[in-house]
């Protein structure tokens, strides 16, 4: 029963994943004129090929795979909670800039004292305001009814505008030929493995299965899971939802924010004022292609990862822009938010009462489940 | 219909069926949930087509592929949850989807209109066809309902449990229209699981068990323990034998309470009672009497604006469901939908919904999934649960079922008060049994068992106090056992006032 419990919740993804390679050889087919000049059939399985080995080709391809994938799983844990509790979490773009400059001003504070100190205690400033970025929606929710959906994204806005007036005005580094903030020096994170995996990609690594025990084996997550599910039913067991709404934000802020921090403590090394990210945006489609579940969305971090780390061999091998990963990227995550074609395509029944996480959302859209 | 045969992935739901239905008869389809009633009807009515069998009407075999194509036929249906626009006029309802054209743009309400007055003439109502029919009560938009059928010129009307939501008196309505209906030639299925409503107007009964047609009666010539054991396929114990009850000392002791519906206005004014362990209390009333809110307010789900509530002697006015929870209170809710359950959560996980925070179910924030599991493995065997297994999804459970699900959650801790709002709803009759039986077995262990219900029958033959809820108000508190049904059908209708005006108006509010 579990099995195949398991293989039902993993067969859209998959089939998803499918019919969008499809759909991108299609378009590499059709546009294929502009790169080679000709017609060519052969196209979508050199540029796949490559992107293949570019992923997972070489150690160094493997390494810059799990580098990109880290603050996607981190991202998509961040939207998937949400989505256990009933919330749709658009703010992690917001979340993750607020995290990621709390982390550069603490690491650039602290960038000649000791790694030790400086290492956590930007990390732990990067989640921190990251958890208070994600309860100011929830709250919110949880006691006017504002729809999270239309504060988050609101709250984007301001992020990006509060980060660029910090590195433009108070945080901008002396002596730097554009606006950004100073190096973070002694809190850049080590390097662990190749020529970039650094220990952000470990924070990734242990988030996945903190959350899973604490959404499934914990009451916390029972209380949040049951929220998402039955806000009424929550009720009568005698949960606050309210309670949940803002702890659940809090949590998913602080993931976005926990992403932040690896990014700039890992790779950048300073926060720039025109950060830019898409972070947000691919962390709903990893939370939907891995349904919510924190084991998934290791695995759906990882694929796009693997597509990001192996769009530049396509590009020099294959001659196909890296942007073409944003087309299967957002053909992916249609198949997802359509899955009825995907049942239809591959003849796929329903399970019974099935409640996947688009429904959930479209059922609080509106705010029906006020708490 | 001959020899229709319906298979689904892993059921028969149909095996060789044969109905007949003759003009100008009321024929019902009595059966448990889940016998095959709806699947037969849903080949009728075109929503499902059978794996083999044939349809004939008046002699002629017929293919009936869609329910346009069975309405074309004369073959109407009346669904259970009215299919009706709240806010649109009675008229406008009816008209729906068959809206008579003056020109291309513009309806001809005229003529329509004409023939609904007719129609309703000859049922002997005063029916005002432009008042939105949300305005109008339950009994009334079952009416509408029949009548829109009629004037789609269905020669054969299917109707779905078309009493449930009624009162007993709105019921009686119903039927004189039923009678008057097959004067004139037509045809009603009747889909019921009332048992007595089923003798009392039903000319043949076509009784269904596990797809197969079990047996035809005759009213005359049957009674209730007859048909229910047609029916469940063993004996049943139709009234549970309720033996003596000990009251003892008050358990729950309200006093004028006052509580506010979603939208703000007062509709529990000032309520007292009291329920005693080893007692049950059943409240009667009209559906929306008040009641939902009273029953929210003294389980913590709604915060009541004026009145004190006791336990056990301990004030609890306000107290939070988790609260109340610790102290005993047990609370099998009405929606079990929207409260009970959560449909998308294995057994395991609903039978410890209320529980779930605490050993043996959890330490500290961890869950302890071994004793989760032993625990609904119990229950399932104790409680009669059907269920392949305790890992699946509850709502693929049967309705009967999941109210066991309930039952066995509430009642596993013992509690202090047991409230029980319409615990029988939408069951049939083998379920119904159990939970009356359950409900005893609770008061005779010293239970204070509060229970609500709109079904006359079973706050008759449970409680031992009734309290009668009329506009907000208990309005009359008597002994049960010496109570009978006329005498609190009077009282729900009328709340105490004899005039034969207050009769009219409480069993439907006739509109003009």
């Amino acid at each position: 029963m579990r099995l195949q419990h398991t293989a039902s919740v993993v067969i859209i993804p998959l089939l998803a994943i499918v019919l969008a390679l499809v759909v991108g050889a299609v378009v590499l087919v059709l546009s294929s004129p502009l790169v080679g000049g000709q017609l060519d059939v052969m196209l979508p399985v050199k540029a796949y090929a490559a992107l293949a080995e570019g992923a997972f080709g070489s150690f160094n391809g493997l390494v810059q795979t799990i580098v990109s994938s880290a603050p996607l799983v981190l991202a998509g844990l961040a939207v998937g909670i949400g989505f256990k509790a009933g919330l749709f979490n658009i703010g992690v773009q917001g979340q993750f800039l607020i995290g990621a400059v709390s982390a550069a001003a603490v690491g650039a504070g602290l960038a000649h004292g000791s790694p030790l100190l400086a290492i956590p205690a930007a990390v732990i400033a990067a989640m921190l305001t990251g958890a208070i970025y994600g309860f100011i929606p929830g709250f919110l929710k949880a006691y006017t009814g504002a729809h999270e959906v239309v504060t988050t994204i609101m709250l984007n806005y301001i992020a990006i505008q509060f980060v660029a007036y910090l590195i433009i005005g108070p945080m901008r580094a002396t002596g730097a030929t554009f606006a950004r903030s100073p190096d973070v020096g002694a809190a850049v994170l080590p390097i662990l493995v190749g020529r970039n995996g650094h220990l952000g990609i470990l924070f990734a690594l242990v988030a996945v299965p903190i959350a899973w025990w604490l959404l499934f084996r914990t009451t916390v997550g029972f209380e949040v899971r049951t929220v998402g599910a039955n806000p009424d039913a929550a009720r009568y067991a005698g949960m606050s939802p309210r309670r949940i709404l803002i702890l659940t934000m809090s949590a998913c802020g602080l993931l976005a924010g926990l992403a932040g921090a690896g990014e700039i403590l890992g790779i950048s090394h300073f926060m720039p004022a025109g950060y830019s990210t898409n972070v947000g945006w691919d962390g709903i489609t990893v939370a939907l292609l891995g349904r919510s579940n924190p084991i998934g969305i290791l695995f759906g971090g990882l694929l796009f990862g693997a597509m990001r780390a192996g769009s530049n061999l396509m590009q020099i091998q294959a001659g196909v822009p890296v942007q073409m990963v944003d087309v299967l990227q957002g053909v992916i995550l249609f198949f997802l938010a359509a899955e009825l074609i995907v049942r239809y395509v591959f003849r796929v029944r329903a399970a019974h009462a099935e409640v996947t996480e688009l429904k959930t959302i479209s059922r609080s859209y509106g705010g029906q489940t006020t708490p | 219909m001959r020899g229709i045969t319906k298979r689904y992935p892993g059921v028969l739901a149909n095996d060789a069926i044969d109905l007949e239905v003759r003009p100008g008869e009321i024929h019902a389809l009595l059966g448990e949930n889940g016998a095959g009633k709806t699947t037969l009807m849903n080949i009728l009515y075109g929503l499902a087509t059978p794996d083999s069998g044939e349809i004939l009407l008046d002699g002629k075999q017929v293919r009936i592929s869609s329910p346009s194509d069975a309405i074309r036929r004369g073959i109407s249906m009346v669904h259970q949850h009215f299919m009706l626009v709240p806010v649109m006029s009675v008229a406008d309802n009816i008209l729906l989807g068959e809206e008579p054209m003056a020109g291309p743009i513009f309806l001809d309400r005229r003529a329509a209109h004409e023939r609904l007055h007719e129609l309703a003439r000859f049922f002997g109502w005063e029916l005002d066809l432009n008042a939105p029919v949300g305005m109008l009560s339950v009994g009334w938009q079952q009416r509408v309902e029949i009548l829109k059928a009629v004037y789609r010129n269905a020669q054969i009307l299917v109707l779905d449990e078309p009493t449930a939501v009624l009162t007993p008196q709105e019921t009686k309505e119903i039927f004189v229209m039923l009678r008057r209906l097959t004067t004139q030639g037509y045809s009603i299925i009747f889909i019921s699981h009332k048992l007595y409503e089923v003798l009392e107007i039903a000319d043949r009964i076509t009784v269904i068990r596990r797809g197969k047609v079990v047996g035809q009666r005759v009213p005359a010539e049957t009674n209730e323990k007859d048909l229910a054991q047609l029916m469940v396929g063993r004996e049943v114990e139709l009234t549970v034998d309720r033996g003596t009850s000990h009251p003892g000392e008050p358990r729950l002791t309200v006093a004028g309470l006052h509580v506010r519906d979603d939208r703000g206005r007062e509709v529990v004014h000032g309520v007292d009672m009291e329920v005693r362990s080893g007692e049950i209390f059943g409240i009667a009333g009209v559906a929306g009497n008040g009641q939902d809110e009273l029953v929210s307010a003294l389980v913590g789900l709604r915060q009541p604006s004026g009145g004190r509530v006791h336990l056990d002697g301990i004030e609890v006015t306000g107290h939070r469901p988790r609260d109340l929870h610790k102290r005993g209170v047990a609370f099998v809710p009405a929606d079990r939908h929207r409260y009970g359950l959560v449909l998308s959560y294995p057994l395991t996980d609903n039978l410890v919904l209320t529980d779930y925070y605490d050993a043996p179910y959890a330490r500290g924030i961890v869950r302890d999934e071994a004793a989760i599991r032993q625990h609904a493995s119990e229950a399932v065997e104790q409680y009669d649960i059907r269920t392949p297994s305790i890992d699946v999804a509850t709502a693929t459970l049967s309705g009967g079922n999941q109210q066991k699900v309930i039952m066995a959650r509430e009642l596993d801790s013992d509690p202090r008060l047991l409230v029980l709002d319409q615990p029988t709803r939408g069951l049939d009759v083998g379920s119904i049994e159990f939970i009356h039986r359950q409900a005893i077995a609770k008061r005779d262990a010293g239970t204070a068992i509060l229970l609500v219900s709109a079904e006359l029958d079973e706050i008759l033959e449970l409680s031992d106090r009734i309290g009668v809820m009329y506009r907000g108000k208990l309005v009359v508190v008597m002994d049960g056992r010496s109570a009978t049904k006329e005498e609190v059908g009077l009282l729900m209708a009328t709340g105490g006032r004899e005039s034969a005006e207050a009769t009219v108006e409480a069993s439907g509010g006739v509109p003009r």
